[in-house]
């Protein structure tokens, strides 16, 4: 029932020449979204990955369970000295996800155009 | 919509996923009713909420059970209650502590009953008689001044 969410790593550069290792979500994130979620991120070259974006665009709905494997996914970034940001997010998730507190340790972005510029 | 009010009933498998099927009722309930689209995602992520904890906690993922829903327009407010078979809860939601998450010092998970309370205006989390039909009552108003 719940769609399966998938994952991508692009890796581009931002406007300043800083390397950014974007991960791209679509679909649910939910309980069930833990490799997509998690084990993308895992899978990232810790020695070379410093600046971390997420890219919610193609998001449209996450749960309790979902906002907690992007904690956990924080959790993991900051223990390895990454930095992580994210875009795409609906106002309504914007909302979310700063009522939850994840702001402090992820700056959003409405784009990811926006973001790279930032960073 | 009709100002009389108007009652509708959702049964949901104890299957994680189906949550979304009472969202995207209270969905169209709450559009009917003339809420504004941000009071409405408000409303989905909160009767989401609702429906995992009634289908993890309360019916323990025993898909023998169902999760009731049923949403109860009236003339300036929407009542959603999410009827389970389980125990109830009696623990308050409380605010998560995202420093206290990042350190390992509290659980990443946990923020479904703090999000309800959050996103609507009423929330009530109530025990059952004998034990069952626990249920999480909510309820968002229309603001007739920006509405």
């Amino acid at each position: 029932m719940q769609s399966e969410t998938k994952s991508r790593v692009d890796q581009v550069t931002t406007p300043a020449g800083h390397p950014v290792t974007v991960l791209r979500f679509e679909g649910d994130i939910a309980s069930t979204s833990k490799d997509a979620v998690l084990g993308a991120y895992q899978a990232l070259p810790k020695a070379t990955a410093k600046l971390i974006l997420l890219d919610f665009t193609k998001v449209d709905y996450i749960n309790s369970s979902g906002i907690a494997l992007v904690i956990q996914l924080l959790i993991e970034a900051s223990n390895s000295g990454q930095k992580v940001y994210a875009f795409g997010l609906s106002g309504h998730f914007t909302k979310v996800f700063t009522m939850v507190g994840i702001t402090k340790y992820a700056q959003l972005f409405a784009s990811e155009g926006e973001a790279l510029g930032a960073l | 919509m009709s100002p009389k009010p108007t009652s509708v009933e959702v049964r949901l498998p104890s299957r994680l996923g189906f949550e979304k099927v009472a969202m995207s009722t209270a969905s169209a309930v709450a559009k009917l009713m003339g809420f504004r689209e941000d009071r409405i995602e408000d409303l989905k992520t909160a009767v989401a909420e609702a429906c995992i904890n009634a289908i993890e906690h309360g019916n323990r993922l025993n898909e023998k059970l169902s999760v009731g829903v049923v949403l109860s327009a009236g003339e300036d407010q929407l009542e959603v209650k999410v009827i389970d078979d389980g125990k109830g809860i009696i623990a308050e939601p409380h605010k998560p502590d995202i420093d206290r998450k990042m350190h390992g010092e509290e659980d990443p998970r946990g923020m479904g009953m703090f999000l309800i309370q959050a996103l609507v205006d009423e929330a009530e989390w109530v025990v059952g008689a004998n034990g069952k039909s626990s249920y999480v009552r909510l309820v968002i108003r229309l603001d007739k001044e920006t509405d």
